[in-house]
């Protein structure tokens, strides 16, 4: 907790943020990292393999691979996801299944499977982007601000 | 060689995001969306293709390379049309991702039902 919210609790307050601090379990931040990086590069070298894979067999060249493989890992882990298998992995894993874009994909079908008790219209097409709607928001937003900066200077300033 | 790369690249991506959760204490929703403005910062400085060359899957699968696709795809409008490009590219690379997401959630959504 930082400072500024603690200087508007009253003592009693604060010593119970002391005392609960004190008992928060530890993360075992070292084996955390480890699971991380072993399932996260293992879904990277999946995800290299399905990318050889229609490069060989399919003939897409390297760059045009990249949205197959995207679009097979996507479906992938929807259907993981639907099965319950995803947060089994997703428990020990952390990162190493949050950030590969399975993780995205696992965040929008969770969201879809779990509001579906609401309906289609409210429930799954209101909630499907609502954990993984931050990602897009921000990534938009900031790719605006960088291209239009990036264009400025290169097309209006003369480049560098 | 490339599929070793690509697992040690996109491991060290993810415990990188792994940090943030521990350390940092962010929620997963935080560190995606930090990630992604750090992709997204990487490609305007022309840092991000580079490592996708060199490590494949590793770059292109974490979440990192949505942020890249978006400044990458408004880029390549933007050299056509001008400031407009920015706004009308930005989902062209990233649309199968998506719509990919988005379609087979859908489908998931009809075919299984909640638990617990």
């Amino acid at each position: 907790m930082s400072d500024k919210k603690k200087k508007k609790l009253t003592p009693i307050q604060q010593q119970y943020q002391d005392f609960a601090e004190k008992r928060e379990p530890k993360r075992p931040i070292i084996k955390n990292c480890i699971y991380a990086f072993l399932v996260g590069g293992f879904i990277c070298l999946i995800g290299q393999g399905i990318s050889t894979f229609y490069i060989h067999f399919f003939h897409f060249n390297e760059k045009s691979a990249g949205d197959p493989t995207v679009a097979t890992l996507i479906f992938i882990s929807a259907m993981m996801t639907g099965l319950g298998f995803y947060d089994h992995i997703a428990q020990k894993a952390g990162a190493g299944t949050i950030i590969p874009v399975t993780g995205f994909a696992n965040a929008m079908a969770s969201a879809a499977i779990e509001h579906r008790s609401e309906g289609y219209v409210l429930g799954v097409g209101g909630n499907m982007f609502k954990l993984a709607g931050s990602v897009i928001v921000f990534g938009v937003f900031s790719a605006f601000v960088i291209g239009i900066i990036k264009v400025i200077i290169t097309k209006y300033l003369g480049g560098f | 060689m490339i599929f070793l790369w690509a697992f040690i690249v996109g491991g060290l991506i993810c415990v990188i995001g792994q940090i943030m959760m521990d350390v940092f204490k962010l929620t997963p929703a935080h560190t995606t969306s930090t990630l992604v403005v750090i992709g997204a910062i990487l490609d305007g400085f022309g840092l991000y293709e580079p490592l996708i060359k060199f490590a494949g899957a590793g770059a292109t699968v974490p979440i990192t390379s949505f942020g890249n696709s978006l400044v990458h795809g408004a880029m390549v409008e933007a050299e056509k049309a001008g400031l407009v490009g920015v706004i009308t590219g930005i989902f062209e690379v990233t649309s199968a991702g998506i719509s990919a997401a988005i379609v087979f959630s859908f489908l998931a959504s009809l075919i299984f039902k909640s638990k617990g």
